[in-house]
């Protein structure tokens, strides 16, 4: 097992990857994943880059568990992620990840802190309880004004601190951000930049960033370089 | 679960037209199935108003003919019941039957008071007749034991009879002597007039008509009430005995089924409410294909639904969801839109009910010879409203079903892609 080069060395293994093989089976098949193999440690602030087609949104996927894996071994903070049934994976994915998407995927219909309340509601965490934590991870995200706003009425630095919020207030064990900064101007893309910083430090959490983006790159720990299915080192 | 009716509180609201129109079909199929079972029930009470004129444990024997050769007569002589067949059925059937009398008719009889006269028939018949066929009277008595057995010249004449023998005071020809033909009768009663049937008689001691018409031995017709006959087969089986023992009477095959005829009111309402409940059902049935319409367009909003929600739902698959969230979300919204409308649909019916009730219901229909009503209370009651909460309920979930495994399939990462 390769030891992560990094300052949180001394953390455990938070995730681990060992030649992980995917295939798309289509009129042609797809070789995507050939073998990757990699370990991310606790409190490591990853980032992943890749050209499109590289396979890296297909790696995302699998450490996200949205989708699954041919051959090899995932270990998600010590739990063997395979061959998981819907109704796990989904589970799973509320109590161990938290998700950042380019375009935020919030749900448009309710309101900001509706959105964040959302993963607590699967937990069947009650009412009045997630509405405190919703909102105190609005505040933390400087958003406590516009918690009772709709997603379309804010901007998009406002929208994705939204996101933010809605992935850390489960206390996941990593959050995954494709592409974060993909849909904001460059200012905003440097202030959410800097909030993603600022919690993988104060707080240690992982964070594992996948982006095409050289700059948001170079302001992570370590850089996972994806070409043609295979990690380059 | 208020988070969730909150969701589809929120979800409906942004398609009100679209909900509304599915909605629609849904309230029509309802409202169909009360306005259904409404008639039917008004049908069905107005019949059993009907045969609340008889009391149910009485049967009726007419004389018939032979349809066997037997003991070296032939078929197709005429029997004629007579004294000796009362006294049987008197005597010999203790067990079951309680009242046994006979009725007797003669036609073409004129009834005259003065200077007015009416033409009518005259019914000669034991007192037992009066319970049978609950015979209500508005004014005197009916023909009693005395009057049988001493054959006395008395009558009961029906209401209207007695309104054109004596216009001005009806009531008071009570105790007043009218001619039959040219024989003077004490009048002892008056009959409430009962307008669903086509003639009314004028009643006389069964004895009294007996003698007067020299009929002999005959009897006419034979009827009794009965007990401890609860079912269709006990029926039989003392229909079976009975006949036998009448028939042997008259040197008649025991099992001849024609030289008797056996009318049972019992059997009778038996099978009548049998008939009933197929209509009962048959109306169920009608109106639960008009529902399916609703159900089938529940189904198809709900699918284009899942269709556009199917960004959202990898969202909400994504942050922890599981598919039995989202089948969840999918069916309680359809049970919701099926239940909601359905109600109004239900509410809709009722009120048609009561409309029919208000105009048919009251409103006797006169044919020329007797009025009847089409219509007794047609509405439902609170059974058929639970019946119908959980036909909705099914329906909500079978209209949801499809649309929600769908739903409940939908893979994140490509649901994610969706915009």
């Amino acid at each position: 097992m390769a030891s992560p080069v990094t300052p949180s060395a001394r953390y455990n293994t938070m995730i681990h990857l060992h030649g992980i093989h995917k295939t798309y089976f289509g009129a042609q098949p797809l070789h995507v994943l050939k073998g990757i193999d990699l370990d991310i440690a606790e409190g490591e602030l990853v980032s992943i880059m890749g050209a499109s087609g590289s396979g890296k949104s297909t790696l995302l996927n699998i450490l996200g568990i949205l989708d699954d894996y041919d051959e090899g071994e995932y270990s998600l903070a010590g739990t063997l992620i395979k061959d998981l049934s819907e109704t796990r994976a989904a589970e799973y994915r509320n109590r161990l990840i938290g998700f950042i998407f380019q375009s935020f995927n919030l749900i448009g219909f309710k309101t900001a802190v509706e959105n964040v309340e959302l993963p607590l509601f699967y937990q069947g965490v009650s009412r009045k309880k997630r509405h405190q934590m919703a909102m105190e991870e609005l505040a933390k995200m400087g958003l406590t004004d516009w918690a009772e706003h709709y997603p379309n009425e804010m901007s998009g630095g406002q929208r994705q601190r939204v996101a933010i919020a809605r992935a850390l207030v489960t206390r996941p064990k990593i959050i995954l951000a494709d592409e974060p900064t993909g849909a904001l101007d460059s200012k905003t893309g440097v202030e959410v930049m800097e909030l993603l910083k600022r919690l993988n430090r104060e707080e240690g959490i992982t964070m594992v960033i996948v982006t095409h983006d050289p700059n948001v790159a170079a302001q992570t720990n370590r850089i996972i370089r994806i070409k043609d299915g295979v990690i380059e080192e | 679960m208020f988070g969730l009716l909150g969701e589809i509180w929120q979800t409906a609201q942004r398609n009100k037209l679209r909900t509304s129109l599915t909605g629609f079909a849904v309230a029509w199929g309802i409202f169909m199935l009360i306005v259904l079972l409404g008639a039917g029930n008004g049908l069905i009470n107005a019949q059993e108003a009907n045969n609340d004129r008889y009391i149910d444990n009485s049967m009726m024997i007419f004389g018939g003919m032979t349809s066997k050769p037997y003991e070296g007569l032939k078929e197709g002589r005429s029997i004629t019941l007579d004294d000796n067949d009362l006294t049987v059925t008197q005597t010999r059937f203790q067990q079951n039957i309680d009242q046994a009398g006979a009725i007797i008719m003669e036609s073409g009889v004129s009834v005259t008071y003065g200077e007015n006269y009416v033409s009518s028939s005259l019914r000669g018949v034991y007192p037992m007749f009066s319970n049978i066929n609950k015979v209500k009277l508005s004014a005197g008595r009916f023909i009693n034991d005395m009057d049988i057995r001493d054959r006395r010249k008395v009558l009961v004449l029906p209401e209207n009879q007695a309104r054109e023998l004596y216009p001005r005071a009806p009531r008071s020809l009570i105790g007043k002597t009218v001619k039959v033909g040219e024989m003077a009768f004490t009048v002892v009663g008056i009959e409430q007039e009962d307008k669903s049937r086509m003639s009314s008689d004028v009643t006389v001691p069964f004895t009294t008509l007996q003698t007067i018409y020299n009929l002999g031995n005959r009897v006419g017709r034979i009827v009794f009430s009965f007990h401890g006959l609860e079912s269709e087969k006990e029926n039989e089986a003392f229909e079976a005995r009975y006949r036998a023992t009448i028939n042997r009477q008259h040197s008649a095959a025991p099992d001849d089924e024609d030289a008797i005829w056996i009318w049972n009111r019992f059997t009778q309402a038996l099978q009548m409410s049998k008939g009933m409940n197929i209509i009962r059902i048959a109306l169920w049935i009608i109106g639960l294909f008009t529902l399916l319409s609703g159900i089938v367009g529940v189904s198809n909003i709900m699918l284009i639904t899942v269709r556009e929600r199917t960004h959202e739902f990898g969202i909400r698959k994504a942050i922890g969801a599981s598919p039995f969230v989202i089948l969840r979300i999918i069916i309680t919204e359809s049970i919701i839109v099926t239940g909601f409308f359905g109600y109004i649909g239900m509410l809709l019916g009722i009120g048609a009910n009561f409309y029919m009730d208000a105009t048919l219901g009251s409103k006797p229909i006169e044919t020329g010879l007797f009025t009847t009503t089409l219509f007794v209370n047609p509405t439902v009651g609170l059974g058929t409203c639970l019946g119908v909460t959980f036909v909705l309920i099914v329906a909500g979930t079978v209209a949801g079903l499809i649309p929600a495994l769908k739903a409940a399939r939908i893979r994140p990462i490509e649901a994610l892609r969706a915009e």
